[in-house]
């Protein structure tokens, strides 16, 4: 990363190599895999809107610890719900009841996020395992060359000195006063750190925790995770990390300049700030 | 070190990359890609198949399923799909409680044979405490006792082309189409001879209850509930799925669902 191709102007700063092939590789494969892995997940999701604690869903015992339902309210009229640890939220609109008031979907996420927008259990299932070996063989490939290439002991770990220097990088971007010098402040660090190498496993693993086969050849799964309800309750909250994630990602990229930020993940070239940010 | 400023053109900037990732929520734009008869559907489609492979790699052909202690029986075993079959057929079995059922097993075997619900009770027996996983998303966990389906196998003798295990039901599903269509399912014969797949006629230490598939349904732990047929009427050896329903192994798989449920 940060090798010098180009010095045109001082004052703009200069072009640098930040992306290495895998790395912008690797970035638009899970992309793409996330976007279907997403909507699809939540078709999959809408066939059965409740999440649990344990092994098994409590339909004669309460274990659910999220559900969203669509409910006949006292007016007479249909409202979506959200139960979140017990407590009800009229999510009427999104969440339980959506689409335009003369034809209401009633459905836990609404159409315009499923894959398809219909109720379609088995093409979600199929669009979902199809992404889902696309993402953990990129994933795969990305920790081998991450490895091999030490982009990720260089990149992506923090050193201890940045971990101490967390408080003061806070307070940095708290004030909008960002470093562009083509290498990652301690906050991406963790934030991509925290992605790359603790929720895309998890978020694999608890798939697998699924999978009735996986069971059977990696039992330890279930005793790791506690129960496959409590894996698909975890996956379910890796998605929503991932979601915000994206969010925050996103934001990012505009603040820090959405053009050459896209520039570097697309050709990998990108344009360092000028004299003062000057020193990758 | 600069500070962010957000100047016009910079924010037009923004503005105009914003909206170009709202696009993205029209799902209804894919919907035609990925409608039943679509090649790009059958393409996705085509990682089934190598979940199947894969799996059956990395899982030993007699592993077993992950069995629970008594204490995590909660609950009923939860129904779903029929759970009580009008058919006439079914009916008048029920009436005098299964006394006159008989289990064909046909097909690519030496020797048919038909089993009372006697007969197969009085067979070598295995109890197994496991966990239901429906593909909607939801699992529940139940005690199942039954006769070992490769008990039968060996009894009727298996043709060495025979692939699949074929399982008939009394009960058809209405799924909006203008004719019901009765519900069949099949597995190969890695998970028919597996020590867990049992022709189960009691559950949680009851006879199986008609909600449940009574008078025998089958257990396949290793896959999702819908591979396991309730009210079977016979079992058949075959050596090819194309010949029953649309030719895709199962009542569901007609309708587009995987035909390996490992997943």
């Amino acid at each position: 990363m940060a090798a010098i191709v180009g010095n045109d102007s001082s004052v703009k700063g200069r072009v640098i190599l930040r992306h290495r092939l895998v790395t912008r590789l690797t970035h638009w494969g899970w992309a793409i895999a996330l976007f279907f892995l997403l909507l699809s997940g939540l078709q999959i999701f809408n066939a059965h809107p409740t999440l649990y604690i344990g092994q098994q869903s409590g339909f004669e015992f309460a274990n659910d610890i999220l559900s969203i339902k669509t409910l006949r309210a006292a007016d007479g009229g249909i409202e979506g719900v959200t139960t979140i640890f017990g407590t009800d939220i009229d999510t009427t609109g999104i969440l339980g009841v959506s689409g335009p008031e003369e034809a209401r979907a009633y459905r836990a996420f609404p159409a315009w996020a499923t894959l398809p927008s219909y109720q379609d259990l088995a093409t979600g299932r199929v669009i979902h395992f199809f992404f889902a070996w696309v993402f953990a063989l990129v994933f795969l490939f990305w920790l081998v060359a991450g490895i091999v290439n030490g982009h990720i002991r260089r990149d992506i770990l923090p050193t201890g000195a940045e971990l101490r220097a967390v408080p003061a990088s806070i307070a940095d971007h708290l004030r909008l006063r960002f470093h562009h010098d083509g290498r990652y402040n301690v906050l991406q660090k963790l934030s991509y750190g925290g992605v790359l190498l603790v929720v895309f496993p998890l978020v694999i693993l608890t798939g697998l925790t699924m999978s009735p086969g996986m069971n059977t050849a990696w039992p330890f799964l279930l005793d790791l995770f506690g129960g496959r309800q409590t894996a698909r309750t975890i996956h379910f909250f890796c998605m929503a990390a991932l979601v915000l994630f994206f969010v925050v990602h996103i934001v990012m990229v505009l603040a820090a300049g959405p053009l050459n930020e896209l520039r570097s993940i697309i050709t990998g070239r990108y344009r360092t700030e000028g004299a003062e940010g000057d020193h990758s | 070190m600069s500070r962010f400023r957000l100047d016009r053109r910079r924010f037009l900037t923004t503005a105009g990359i914003a909206a170009s990732t709202l696009p993205l929520a029209g799902c209804d734009a894919l919907d035609g890609f990925l409608s039943g008869g679509s090649s790009v559907r059958a393409g996705l489609a085509v990682a089934n198949g190598l979940t199947y492979r894969v799996q059956r790699m990395l899982i030993g052909a007699d592993a077993l399923a992950p069995e629970f202690s008594s204490s995590e029986i909660r609950q009923g075993q939860r129904p779903n799909g029929s759970t009580d079959p009008n058919e006439e057929a079914y009916v008048a079995l029920k009436t005098s409680n299964f006394a006159d059922y008989r289990l064909q097993v046909h097909g690519l075997v030496e020797q048919p044979k038909s089993y009372s619900l006697d007969e197969l009770r009085n067979m070598p027996a295995r109890t197994q405490i496991t966990r239901h996983d429906c593909v909607e998303g939801w699992s529940c966990i139940a005690k199942w006792s039954g006769v070992p389906l490769s008990r039968l196998l060996d009894e009727v003798k298996v043709k060495p082309e025979a692939r699949f295990v074929v399982f008939h039901c009394f009960d058809s599903m209405n799924v909006g189409l203008p004719d019901t269509v009765g519900y069949y399912e099949s597995i190969d014969l890695i998970d028919a001879r597996h020590p867990q797949t049992i022709l189960a006629y009691g559950c949680n230490d009851a006879p199986l209850a008609v909600a449940n598939g009574a008078p025998i349904r089958v257990r396949v732990e290793r896959q999702l509930g819908y591979k396991m047929a309730k009210y079977i009427r016979s079992i058949e050896l075959a050596s090819t799925l194309s010949p029953y329903g649309r030719g895709k192994g199962g009542f569901w798989e007609d309708f587009g669902y995987d035909w390996y449920a490992g997943i």
